[in-house]
């Protein structure tokens, strides 16, 4: 294990080493990923489903524990990091319990911390306040979610960890939460989040950790993950035209031709928007558009650069 | 004071479930009113039908409270709201001290309005008596508020309901709440080593001090014995990826 900072409350590192056992079909969930996280960054973990990213944080969260390598959190163990009540979280999967209101829920969980935000801002902070003293079982899956949030947050996390935390929310609960977060970050916390939205990793992210098939496959700021996996492609019925030609057209990175179509790939949006235009221009008979991004799935599977690898070589305990 | 907020919600949520009142005082109630009111100056096991009923209610009444606000556990687990708990910094210990505590505010409760109705049967005991069948029956609970949190791990949400009351009304029913179920044999010598026979003794041993030494070893080894298989079952739980 990297020692990071001889600060023991200034790092928020994990490091392993081959960890996970988790057999999912042929694929172990999580092995030999080693994060080490600076405090104050906020860290996208963004892979498709399966990639591991839910037993990453379960382990950080010291809810499932690393068949091998370490977990430390502020120079302490998870539990001990808990304990002290400096980590926050939020699992993909769960739901409040009954019998009591907003309010009263929020409020239960702030008495077990040591130094929990106002219950009332907290309600304000996630758009809460409206239904503080509904019952928790009369909630839309949207409301339940931003209650499930404002438990997370009341405890004034230095590290808050979050799993798909938008992933039940709407259009305008999804902007409500990046907001939130925003406040959150602005207050030199500590976030990782895992999502498979490339979008949100981009606009919410300092620096973004690609997983896939429980590895990490690019760890790097946005901008650099985006070039990586943002790729768009036009499909278009072309017959009779060279793709050598097509790929010279402005924003295509590379030109190929299926039968009587063609596929042109690009880097991002911007990029195949022009290129676009200019196969219209340049060639009035291209018909039949098809504009996509590429799947996160299928991009990774990309870089991790073969579909089939043999998983049984490493990583067995 | 932090730690009397989340209780004081536990308590509130118990309060707010109205099976669980239900079970732990309604039918108890209903039952020593229609059954111990009209025969109250039968004789029963050497000591008056009201003061044997009303305790055989009290014992099965708590029971229930005990068990079934440990079993709550098990609809926590199944919205996923054990794992929130273990993210914060409260302890498994203290998780489950809080369902325990709030088992026995339930108990008390129904202990103390089946007194109530008793006295109004016609049941009469003296303060240190109250206090001695009080003590015992708390005192014999200890192995049902450890049974119901093995439940909160061990059995489905869906078939719950019915495992609760299965469970302590067969309980009930052999410690002899609705009755005696042997007054002599082997069958007496058998539910003698059930926790739930000394529950319903606490009224009867209260008149002339406390339980024979066998009902202080028998409430013991229960309670022993099912924490070892709670805390199994807890771990069996939690390490469970």
């Amino acid at each position: 294990m990297k020692v990071v900072s001889a600060m023991t409350r200034n790092i928020s590192q994990m490091g392993t080493e081959k960890f996970g056992v988790v057999l999912l079909g042929n694929v172990k969930a999580v092995r030999g990923v080693t994060i080490s996280i600076q405090p104050g960054e906020t860290l996208a973990l963004l892979g498709p489903n399966g990639a591991g990213k839910s037993t990453t944080i379960d382990m950080m969260l010291g809810l499932t524990r690393p068949d091998a390598g370490t977990v430390s959190l502020f120079g302490s163990s998870p539990a001990d990091a808990i304990r002290a009540g400096v980590v926050g979280g939020m699992l993909q999967t769960g739901s409040l319990i009954e019998y009591l209101s907003v309010r009263e829920l929020v409020t239960m969980v702030a008495s077990l911390y040591p130094h929990p935000l106002k219950v009332d801002d907290v309600l304000r902070l996630t758009g809460t306040e409206e239904i503080a003293d509904r019952p928790t079982t009369k909630l839309s899956g949207g409301q339940t979610q931003r209650v499930r949030m404002a438990i997370a947050l009341v405890a004034d996390p230095d590290l808050l960890v979050l799993d798909e935390p938008t992933a039940a929310l709407d259009v305008e609960g999804r902007r409500d939460f990046w907001t939130a977060m925003r406040a959150v970050a602005a207050r030199g916390k500590t976030i990782i989040f895992a999502t498979h939205y490339l979008d949100e990793a981009d606009a919410y992210a300092d620096r973004v950790i690609l997983m896939a098939r429980g590895r990490i496959v690019a760890d790097g700021p946005p901008t650099e993950i985006k070039a990586k996996v943002g790729g768009r492609t036009i499909r278009a019925t072309l017959p009779d035209v060279d793709p050598s030609e097509l790929s010279k057209l402005p924003g295509v990175m590379k030109a190929e031709r299926r039968g009587d179509g063609v596929i042109l790939t690009c880097t991002d949006s911007p990029a195949s928007d022009t290129a676009i235009r200019e196969l219209i221009a340049r060639y009035p008979d291209a018909r039949d558009f098809e504009v996509r991004g590429a799947g996160l799935e299928e991009a990774f599977l990309n870089l991790t650069g073969d579909n089939d690898e043999d998983v049984s070589d490493e990583g067995a305990p | 004071m932090k730690r009397f907020t989340y209780l004081r919600f536990e308590v509130l949520r118990t309060i707010r479930n109205r099976r669980f009142l239900i079970f732990s005082l309604a039918f108890p109630l209903i039952l020593l009113s229609t059954i111990a009111g009209p025969n109250r100056h039968v004789i029963i096991d050497g000591i008056g039908f009201p003061l044997y009923y009303m305790t055989g209610m009290a014992a099965w009444g708590s029971m229930n409270a005990v068990v079934s606000s440990g079993a709550r556990i098990a609809q926590e687990r199944s919205v996923g709201w054990t794992r929130q708990m273990r993210m914060t910094p409260m302890s498994a210990s203290a998780y489950f001290s809080a369902k325990i505590f709030t088992g026995y505010m339930m108990a008390i409760f129904s202990i103390v309005v089946l007194a109530i109705a008793g006295t109004a049967i016609g049941v009469r005991l003296d303060a240190l008596e109250w206090l001695t069948m009080l003590g015992l029956l708390l005192v014999g609970l200890i192995p049902f508020s450890v049974l119901g949190i093995m439940f909160g791990h061990l059995i489905p949400i869906d078939s719950l309901g019915p495992a609760i009351g299965g469970i302590t009304s067969v309980f009930a029913l052999l410690g002899g709440a609705f009755g005696p179920i042997a007054r002599s044999g082997i069958l007496l010598s058998i539910v003698k080593w059930l926790p739930s026979y000394w529950l319903v003794q606490a009224g009867k041993s209260a008149l002339g001090g406390v339980w024979p030494l066998q009902g202080w070893i028998v409430v013991a080894v229960w309670s022993v014995v099912l924490t070892r298989i709670a805390v199994r079952v807890y771990r069996r739980d939690t390490v469970r990826v």
